[in-house]
């Protein structure tokens, strides 16, 4: 996957996150979010007990003990808190983060995700993804729209195993944002230049516009 | 009451068949000393809790490979390649739970409760054959607490009463893990004496506590290295 279109993905992500929100970041793509949020000051937990994460350590500032949930080292900001494991879940599951920023490997038009594990896969591994999906105030998917061979992520029923039952709220891809509420899956935006027909056709899904009830399509 | 012993007496805790509760994420905290020196014994068909296997070659992935365990307990194992593998042919068992429920069953069989109500893992493959009830018209499904027989605990300062102090992130399923186990041994890189740990920062109380061990393992940088032996 090109860079840049990483970038665009994280980029449009960052518009959505206010001042001052707590934010969990899951692997890949969310993790670029950060630098592209300019003045907007947020706090970033991590499952294995922070909340405040800095920037990557120098060389002299590197620590083993000091890890984000990637196991990759970090440095916690001025007014960061470590707590243990169940108080770090206490913090997702009781509603007290503000938003998870996901991958996927699918979401469905009502917007539940599978994000853990591919069949016929050795996946022994399912991290904190569906306390993420359970518990985060908001969701919001950054991935791109099609995986390597081509197919589209978002789908009619999903193939993968289900992450869990809550619906996410939103999915940014490279190619459009996807909003989803009770009626299902609405385009709020297009990113690329191509007209709604066109995106529906490419993703094999007949797609609307969020405000096409009052006939003004973004 | 002397709380101190030596490394090498740790193997001596641990019986055949044993479920042993292990702190640490990854390498972060994790009590390399203490199962390392299960490497010295005969002790076999041990059931591991913890989040992950150490990493591929590392920490408690050396009691994978020599052979030591019937079963694995914990949320993430799939960068430890040669267990996806054993698992595959059949010669592991694995019981995948989430993260956030892994933490509060062992805090829950630390703190003599039965089980929990959670709406993590609601619908999916990992809720199978659990039951489910609605709370607040919301659903939940009910996860059984955990306990052990012996806890090894990764901890940054000891005092000789056993009172605990951790390190950043590398506190991490530590605590949950110090109340859960019928014997718990905790590996400091400090010991001190009672009195200089400020009250106000013990993370975990010494009445927990039952063994210390001094770590054989300082920080350097980006990794633990052994300060009297490594196997």
């Amino acid at each position: 996957m090109a860079q840049n279109t990483r970038f665009k993905i994280a980029k449009r992500v960052a518009q959505e996150l206010e001042e001052g929100q707590i934010v969990n970041l899951g692997i890949g793509i969310p993790t670029l979010v950060p630098q592209f949020l300019g003045d907007k000051r947020v706090f970033l937990q991590s499952e294995n007990g922070l909340l405040g994460i800095g920037p990557s350590p120098t060389e002299e500032e590197l620590d083993i003990d000091l890890i984000n949930a990637g196991k990759e080292p970090v440095t916690a900001i001025s007014g960061a808190s470590y707590f243990n494991s169940a108080d770090s879940f206490a913090l997702i599951r009781g509603g007290h983060v503000d938003v998870a920023i996901l991958g996927i490997l699918e979401v469905d038009v009502k917007g539940e995700i599978a994000n853990w594990a591919v069949p016929d896969q050795p996946i022994l591994g399912v991290g904190g993804a569906m306390d993420l999906v359970a518990g985060a105030k908001k969701v919001i998917i950054a991935a791109t729209l099609f995986d390597k061979n081509g197919k589209s992520k978002l789908v009619q029923n999903l193939s993968y195993k289900t992450s869990g039952v809550r619906n996410v709220d939103l999915f940014v891809s490279d190619y459009a944002v996807f909003q989803f509420d009770n009626e299902g899956v609405k385009v709020l935006e297009i990113l690329e230049d191509m007209t709604l027909k066109e995106l529906s056709e490419k993703v094999g899904i007949q797609l609307e516009y969020v405000d096409s009830i009052l006939g003004i399509p973004k | 009451m002397n709380k101190l012993i030596e490394a090498s007496e740790v193997r001596n805790l641990v019986k055949n068949g044993d479920t042993l509760l292990v702190g640490g994420f990854g390498l972060s905290g994790s009590p390399l000393t203490l199962i390392y020196d299960l490497l010295n014994s005969d002790v076999e068909d041990l059931t591991i809790v913890s989040n992950n296997l150490g990493e591929d070659g590392q920490g408690l992935h050396k009691l994978f490979e020599a052979g030591k365990l019937k079963k694995i307990i914990g949320s993430f194992f799939t960068t430890n390649k040669p267990v996806v593998h054993a698992w595959q042919q059949g010669e592991i068992e694995i019981k995948l739970v989430p993260q956030g429920t892994l933490a509060e069953a062992i805090r829950a069989g630390g703190a003599g409760i039965g089980g929990f109500y959670t709406k993590t893992a609601v619908g999916t493959e990992l809720a199978f054959g659990k039951e489910e009830r609605l709370i607040d018209g919301e659903r939940y499904i009910f996860e059984q607490a955990i306990k052990g027989d012996v806890s090894f605990v990764r901890a940054a300062k000891a005092d000789k009463l056993g009172n605990l102090v951790y390190h950043t992130t590398a506190r991490n399923f530590n605590p949950m893990v110090a109340t859960a186990g019928k014997i718990v041994i905790a590996e400091v890189d400090e010991i001190v004496e009672v009195g200089e740990l400020d009250a106000e920062h013990i993370v975990t109380p010494h009445a927990y506590v039952d063994y210390i061990v001094k770590s054989n393992f300082i920080k350097k940088g980006g990794e633990y290295v052994g300060t009297k032996y490594t196997i």
